[in-house]
C-alpha cells in the first residue's frame, strides 16, 4: 500500500510543480510578416517550456502609446514588448526595460551585427534583442532600364536617380519614374527625407542643439524631393507610404523605389509581385555625403521593468532571436522569409545565399548604415532616420506634416521650412535644449 | 395631387442617394475583404475581380473571433444594462419631479462627453491598475456605463418628459410607491424609448475603441481590438483588415436590421405608447 501512496504524492507533487513553473506570458506586437511568422511558431517553445503565451497584436502607433502607458505607470500588463531602435536607448536609459546580457553562450551574441547590438544599447546593456533589422536601398526595374539603354550605377548619386527618373516615365502607361513616400509621419516622409538631408550635407541640430532646418542643405534636398514627385512621381504621392509604394511597384507602376531593405522578400515574392523577375537593387542614392544615406531600422524584443514573469520572458527572446530560430523558419516557411539583418550565420547559410539574391546587399546596406555618424557634419545626436531623443517623435511628425504640405503645394518649400524650423525651436526651447 | 406624388418622388431620391452614400463604405469595405492584398490597394480601384474567401480563413486562423466577439457581448450588453440601471432612476427624478437644478445637472452630466478621453487616460489606467480591472471584462462594462451614462440619461429622461404627469399622480394617489411607478406604470409605457435607447448604447459599446484598447489586453480584448491587429506597418493589410471589420460589425449590423422599426420608432415618434 504505501509504495503505491507515495507513487501517487510525488506524482501529483511533480504535476504541482509543473503547473507552478509553468507561466503564462503576454508579448505586445505589431502585425508584420516577420512577427506573424514567430506567432505561428512560437508553438515549439510551448510545447518545450510548458509555458504559453498570449498575444497582443496592435498597430504600431497604438502600440507606442499603449506600453508607454503601461510601462509608465507600472501596469504590468506586458511580459515581452516589440519595440524600435528609436526607442529602446531612450526607454533602456529611463530604466523601463531589464538589460538582457546574461543570455546562455549558445546565444552567441558576437554573431549579431555590432552596429545592431549598439543601436539597442545603453550606457554599455543591451536592452532589447533584435528580431530583424533593415536599412534603405534603391529598387528598380531592370527590363525598364535595359530598354533604355541606361545602366544604375553600385552607389547611385540623387542627380543620377533625377536623370533616370525623368527618363523612364511615361504617365500615358501610369508608369513613374520614382516613387517616394509622401504621407507625414516620424516614421513615414521623414524616414526618407531624414537620409536625403543627410545626403545633401544637411543636419537636424547644431552641436548645441540649435536647429538647422532652414540651412541650405535642407532647402536644396526639400526641392529636389518636390520638384522630382512633382515631375516624375506619382498623382496622390502624399498618402504614400510605405505599404502604398510596394503596392505600386509591385504591380510595375514605378521604375525606381528607393525605401526599406525589408520589402525585398516582399517584392521578390511571385505570388504577391508582378515584377519580381524584373527587380534590380543598389545602395541608397547619396549626394555631397555617403555618411547617413541608408537609414538604420530594427523591430526588437524587450522585456518592461514592470514583467512579473522575467524568467519566462527572456527564456522566450533568447530562444526567438536565436541561430536556431532562423533555421527554424528557413527550413519550415522558406529561406527567403528569414529574419534579416540581423546575424552574421544567416549572410553566411549557403540557403539563404541562394534563396535571397539581395542578401549580401542588404548585409551592405547594414553594415554600412552607422547610427553614431549620421551626417556629414558632427552631430549631438544618435541616429540616421530620427533624432535618439524623447520629443523626437512629436518634432519628426510636425515637420513631416509641413514637408507634406509643400509636397501637396499648399505652401512653398520655403515656408514650409520655416514654419518647421520654428515649431522645432519652441519644442526644444520647452523641453530645456535650448536657452 | 401631381405636385405632392412629385415632391414625394424628390424625397425618396433624395433619401436613396443619402442611405447610398452611407451605405457605400461598408460596402466597399465587403468588397475589398474578396479581394487579395494587391487587388484591394489597386490604383485606379477595381470593381471587376474575382472574389476570394482567403482573408477570411487567414482571419479566423490567425485570431481567436469568437473570444473577441464574446467579449464584445458580454460587454456591450453589461454595460448597457448597467448604464441602465443607473440612468433610469435619474432620469425618473430629473424628469418628473424637476428642481432649480436639474437643468445645470443635465448640461453639467453632457459636458463630461466633451472632454478629450486621452486627457484622463493616465489617471483611469492606475485607478484600473489599483484595484485589478486592467483586462477585466468588469473593467470595461464600468468605464463603458460610466462614459455612456449622459447620453442614456438625457435620453430617458426626454422620454420620461413625454409621459402625462396625471398618470403618475394617479397612480400615487392610488396608493403605489415609487418603485411601483416606475416598475408598473412607467416602465411599460416607455417601453419603446429604453430599446431605442439600450439599442444605441450597445451600439455606442459595440463601436468604442479608444477605452477598449487602452485597458484591456488579452482577457478582455473585444472586437475593436481584433480589427486593430490587422493593420501592419511594413505589409499589404487592406484585405485582410476589411475581412476583419466585416466580421467585427456584422452582429451589429444584424442587430440593427433587425431592430430598425424598433429603433426608429423610438426616436422618432416619441416614447409613450
Amino acid at each position: 500500500m504505501r509504495i503505491p501512496y507515495l507513487l501517487a504524492c510525488s506524482t501529483l507533487l511533480a504535476a504541482a510543480a509543473g503547473v507552478a513553473s509553468a507561466a503564462t506570458i503576454t508579448i505586445a506586437t505589431v502585425n508584420n510578416g516577420d512577427m506573424i511568422t514567430m506567432q505561428k511558431l512560437s508553438s515549439k517553445w510551448e510545447q518545450q517550456t510548458g509555458n504559453t503565451i498570449n498575444w497582443v497584436v496592435l498597430e504600431e502607433n497604438v502600440l507606442r502609446q499603449r506600453v508607454t502607458t503601461d510601462i509608465a505607470t507600472k501596469g504590468g500588463q506586458f511580459d515581452i514588448l516589440t519595440i524600435g531602435s528609436y526607442e529602446t536607448p531612450i526607454w533602456g536609459k529611463q530604466g523601463w526595460l531589464l538589460p538582457l546580457n546574461g543570455f546562455p553562450a549558445s546565444y552567441d551574441y558576437n554573431d549579431i551585427f555590432k552596429g545592431v547590438r549598439d543601436a539597442l544599447s545603453a550606457n554599455g546593456k543591451l536592452y532589447a534583442v533584435p528580431f530583424y533589422a533593415e536599412s534603405s536601398f534603391t529598387f528598380y526595374r531592370k527590363d525598364l532600364f535595359e530598354a533604355a539603354g541606361l545602366k544604375m550605377p553600385a552607389k547611385p548619386t540623387y542627380d543620377e536617380i533625377a536623370q533616370f527618373a525623368d527618363k523612364l516615365t511615361d504617365k500615358s502607361k501610369e508608369r513613374y519614374g520614382i516613387c517616394l513616400r509622401g504621407k507625414a509621419g516620424w516614421g513615414e516622409n521623414m524616414a526618407f527625407v531624414d537620409t536625403l538631408v543627410n545626403g545633401f550635407g544637411g543636419q537636424w541640430f547644431d552641436m548645441k542643439w540649435n536647429p538647422e532646418l532652414t540651412s541650405a542643405p535642407w532647402k536644396a534636398a526639400i526641392n529636389y524631393y518636390v520638384n522630382l514627385l512633382h515631375r516624375d512621381g506619382p498623382p496622390g504621392v502624399t498618402g504614400n507610404g510605405f505599404n502604398e509604394n510596394l503596392a505600386l511597384f509591385s504591380t510595375g507602376h514605378c521604375a525606381m523605389w528607393i525605401d526599406a531593405t525589408v520589402a525585398a522578400g516582399m517584392v521578390f515574392d511571385k505570388t504577391k509581385s508582378q515584377v519580381a523577375d524584373k527587380v534590380g537593387f543598389t545602395a541608397a542614392p547619396h549626394g555631397v555625403t555617403e555618411h547617413g544615406t541608408g537609414w538604420f531600422w530594427s523591430w526588437a524584443l524587450a522585456v518592461p521593468a514592470s514583467s512579473k514573469k522575467a524568467d519566462a520572458a527572456k527564456s522566450f527572446l533568447a530562444w526567438a532571436t536565436s541561430k536556431d530560430y532562423v533555421k527554424l523558419v528557413g527550413e519550415t516557411n522558406g529561406w527567403t522569409g528569414v529574419p534579416p539583418g540581423t546575424r552574421e550565420s544567416t549572410y553566411d547559410n549557403p540557403n539563404y545565399i541562394k534563396a535571397a539574391p539581395f542578401a549580401a546587399t542588404v548585409k551592405t546596406a547594414i553594415l554600412s548604415a552607422d547610427i553614431t555618424h549620421p551626417t556629414k557634419n558632427p552631430v549631438p545626436y544618435t541616429g540616421i532616420q530620427y533624432v535618439a531623443i524623447p520629443e523626437f517623435q512629436g518634432i519628426g511628425t510636425q515637420v513631416g506634416q509641413f514637408v507634406a504640405a509643400a509636397l501637396a503645394g499648399q505652401m512653398s518649400v520655403d515656408d514650409a521650412l520655416a514654419k518647421a524650423q520654428a515649431a522645432t525651436k519652441s519644442t526644444m526651447q520647452q523641453a530645456g535644449y535650448l536657452q | 395631387m401631381k405636385r405632392r406624388s412629385g415632391s414625394h418622388r424628390v424625397a425618396g431620391a433624395v433619401a436613396w442617394i443619402a442611405a447610398l452614400a452611407m451605405f457605400f463604405p461598408i460596402a466597399w469595405m465587403f468588397a475589398a475583404s474578396l479581394k487579395t492584398e494587391v487587388e484591394a490597394i489597386a490604383t485606379p480601384p477595381l470593381f471587376l475581380f474575382m472574389p476570394t474567401l482567403e482573408n477570411y480563413r487567414e482571419v479566423f486562423a490567425r485570431a481567436d473571433y469568437l473570444g473577441f466577439a464574446l467579449n464584445s457581448i458580454v460587454i456591450s450588453l453589461g454595460a448597457t444594462l448597467a448604464a441602465l440601471a443607473l440612468a433610469i432612476p435619474a432620469a425618473f427624478a430629473m424628469a418628473l419631479y424637476p428642481t432649480n437644478r436639474t437643468r445645470g445637472t443635465l448640461l453639467w452630466m453632457l459636458s463630461t462627453k466633451m472632454l478629450p478621453p486621452v486627457g484622463v487616460l493616465v489617471p483611469i489606467y492606475l485607478i484600473a491598475r489599483e484595484t485589478a480591472l486592467l483586462d477585466t471584462r468588469t473593467g470595461l462594462i464600468i468605464m463603458f456605463a460610466l462614459s455612456n451614462l449622459p447620453i442614456v440619461v438625457w435620453m430617458l429622461f426626454t422620454f420620461f418628459k413625454e409621459t402625462p404627469k396625471d398618470i403618475i399622480e394617479a397612480s400615487r394617489i392610488d396608493g403605489a410607491s415609487v418603485v411601483q411607478v416606475i416598475t408598473v406604470v412607467l416602465l411599460p409605457l416607455v417601453t419603446p424609448g429604453i430599446a431605442s435607447t439600450a439599442l444605441l448604447s450597445i451600439i455606442l459599446c459595440w463601436n468604442e475603441a479608444f477605452w477598449s484598447l487602452n485597458l484591456s489586453a488579452h482577457d478582455a480584448a473585444p472586437l475593436t481590438a481584433f480589427i486593430a491587429s490587422f493593420s501592419a506597418p511594413e505589409g499589404l493589410f487592406w484585405a485582410k483588415l476589411s475581412a476583419a471589420s466585416t466580421m467585427a460589425i456584422a452582429p451589429i449590423l444584424v442587430l440593427g436590421w433587425a431592430s430598425q422599426r424598433q429603433l426608429v420608432r423610438g426616436l422618432t415618434f416619441g416614447a409613450v405608447k
